[in-house]
């Protein structure tokens, strides 16, 4: 049972997990990110409230977070096509995460930044910054160890939304432990991908916690 | 011989104060008819009311009021942190209105300021924070780092430059605020409650260094604060506020010496002397059996070590039993109570030798411990 291919397969499994999940946080941040600083900076008692965008991304946030990601992996199944060529796979897996993804982190980015003590930005202010400046060297330099933090939760639970994209095939350790676990109740090596997926999330939650820890200057 | 250099200076300022209100010189800050109203869920509340200041250049003002009197949106309204609802702030006879964003940020520049709870970067190291300003300038990181580098010496720091600020005491944490708000060379240095987080000690270092810096780079020195205490050691100049008016204003000399508003009187006979540092007279140990009288000092007296002398004159030991004296722009004001020794025979003599310094001299009878 536990032959050579076996093997050979839980392998890719973990090389496709590790594909989707960082692929899908890497792009997922380079969106999420301005994202949530639009949020944070918008909002009421933000650098520049406005109102009219503060609420447009609010909503759209809220529409795909509130949409299961089972159900979003197969509504845009049309979208993956576009994008990818193909509807199944690990990167065809990467755009459904991604969207998901994206809503996720701006929630985490503009809370984190929303943290920043108002006292700082005023003495910025008070120093001739220019908005741009606040947000690029205030705003996400003081809110480091908070965004770490974050980054840490979202990649964890993108490794968890990149073993439910395993139902329609998109490779990585969940498609195993589905398709031999639930498909062919092999118990054995669903245990075993488990088991993987956990020390892959105990492995980001380290990794996260000792970067946020010695980038943190406040002791 | 500490106190006579700043009356001296005190003095001087005042000769060039009188001067600059004769002529139609236009820096300083100058605050006309303004006005600051807030929208809350209970409804507007009117934070400064018609307020009307001159600042002039070179002054250490202080504004003092109880908290809720305006005076911290007022100081905010003097670099536009917070926008008047009405009425101007001229910087230099430059209205701060009619600036364009750019343009304000670029005054903001010559306008430093110091916070209460400091406002350091807490992620980055002393060096880099009072680097702030001065990459806002546009500054290479090099001459950033030489010139903060001095600027912490300046204020005591020099060897903290790799901290950061979580490991400083509060005290060094506001003399690194200090030098980033003195790394853009402002003109103006705007202080809103900038003492009001710290012990007494380290308050009196502080008020030192701010009239260091005042007489050093000759910058104008607005300071925030509900503390007299402060007022009395470092301000030439004070304006008394609240509920959002000034009651009064004027020099600091005179506002003691002869408060006319109710504020005013309240503010002078709260304040003890004790806020910036504890000094309490020990009067445990001491022999009750002389003669007692009370002297005043008020602003005819002449600045001399009087008791010291009084005591070389005639070789004969004099108690204090009480004294409450302050520092008042350089002049002690104030009351003492003295005990002649027993059975002296010179108490008439050293009576007229007070006299003569121009100390009034009054019964204690009501002196009872």
């Amino acid at each position: 049972m536990w032959s050579e291919t076996v093997i050979k397969m839980i392998i890719t499994g973990i090389g496709e997990s590790l594909y989707m999940t960082l692929g899908s946080s890497l792009i997922g941040y380079l969106f999420g990110v301005p994202m949530g600083v639009c949020l944070a900076v918008t909002d009421k008692d933000g650098l520049r409230p406005n109102a009219p965008v503060y609420k447009v991304l609010d909503v759209i946030a809220n529409i795909v977070r509130s949409i299961p990601f089972l159900i979003l992996l197969i509504l845009i199944i049309p979208f993956t096509r576009l994008v990818v060529g193909k509807s199944y796979g690990p990167t065809a897996a990467i755009v459904p995460l991604t969207l998901a993804a994206i809503p996720f982190i701006a929630r985490m980015v503009e809370s984190s930044l929303k943290e920043v003590d108002k006292g700082v930005i005023e003495a910025a202010r008070s120093m001739g910054a220019s908005d741009f400046r606040i947000i690029t060297k205030v705003l996400l330099v003081e809110a480091r160890t908070s965004l770490i933090n974050g980054a840490t939760i979202a990649v964890g639970t993108i490794l968890g939304y990149s073993a439910m994209a395993g139902c329609v095939g998109a490779g990585g350790l969940g498609d195993i432990a589905i398709r031999y676990g639930y498909h062919r109740w092999q118990a054995d090596i669903m245990i075993v991908t488990v088991i993987l997926l956990i020390l892959l999330m105990q492995l980001f939650q380290v990794v996260g916690t000792v970067v946020a820890n010695k980038l943190d200057k406040r002791k | 011989m500490f106190y006579g250099l700043t009356l001296l200076e005190k003095t001087w300022y005042s000769i060039v104060i009188d001067e600059k209100e004769k002529g139609e010189d236009m820096s300083g800050i100058v605050i006309e008819n303004v006005c600051k109203t807030f929208q809350t869920k209970d409804g507007t509340v009117q934070a400064l009311n018609h307020v009307n200041l001159s600042i002039e250049s070179g002054d250490i003002y202080g504004i003092i009021g109880m908290s809720g009197a305006g005076k911290s949106t007022l100081v905010r309204c003097m670099n536009f942190l917070e926008e008047p609802s009405e009425g101007k702030v001229l910087i230099d006879g430059k209205a701060l209105g009619d600036l364009t964003k750019k343009e304000l940020r670029s005054q903001r520049e010559d306008i430093g300021m110091i916070f209460q709870h400091f406002n350091l970067l807490m992620q980055k190291s002393v060096l880099e924070n009072v680097c702030f300003p001065l990459y806002i300038q546009g500054k290479k990181k090099a001459e950033a780092h030489k010139r903060a580098a001095e600027l912490l010496e300046i204020v005591g720091l020099g060897d903290k430059q790799n901290s950061y600020p979580a490991q400083l005491s509060g005290g060094q944490k506001q003399r690194v605020a200090i030098a980033r708000a003195l790394a853009s060379d402002p003109k103006i240095l705007l202080c809103d409650e900038a003492t009001s987080a710290l012990d007494p000690q380290t308050t009196a270092s502080i008020l030192e260094l701010l009239q260091d810096i005042n007489k050093r780079f000759g910058i104008t020195i607005v300071i925030i604060t509900h503390q007299m205490s402060v007022v009395r050691e470092i301000c030439t100049h004070v304006a008394i506020m609240k509920e959002g008016v000034v009651e009064e204003q004027g020099l600091v000399s005179e506002i003691f010496s002869n408060p006319k508003s109710a504020v005013a009187k309240d503010l002078i006979r709260k304040d003890t002397g004790s806020d910036v540092e504890k000094k309490k007279s020990n009067t445990q140990d001491r022999i009750r059996s002389g003669e007692i009288i009370r002297i005043v000092f008020s602003e005819n007296s002449a600045f001399e070590p009087v008791i010291a002398n009084l005591i070389l004159t005639f070789h004969e030991p004099v108690n204090i039993l009480k004294a409450d004296t302050k520092n008042v722009g350089g002049v002690a004001k104030g009351e003492m109570i003295l005990e002649f020794a027993k059975g002296s025979t010179n108490v008439e003599a050293m009576k007229a030798f007070l006299k003569e310094r121009g100390l009034a001299i009054g019964e204690a009878s009501e002196y009872v411990e």
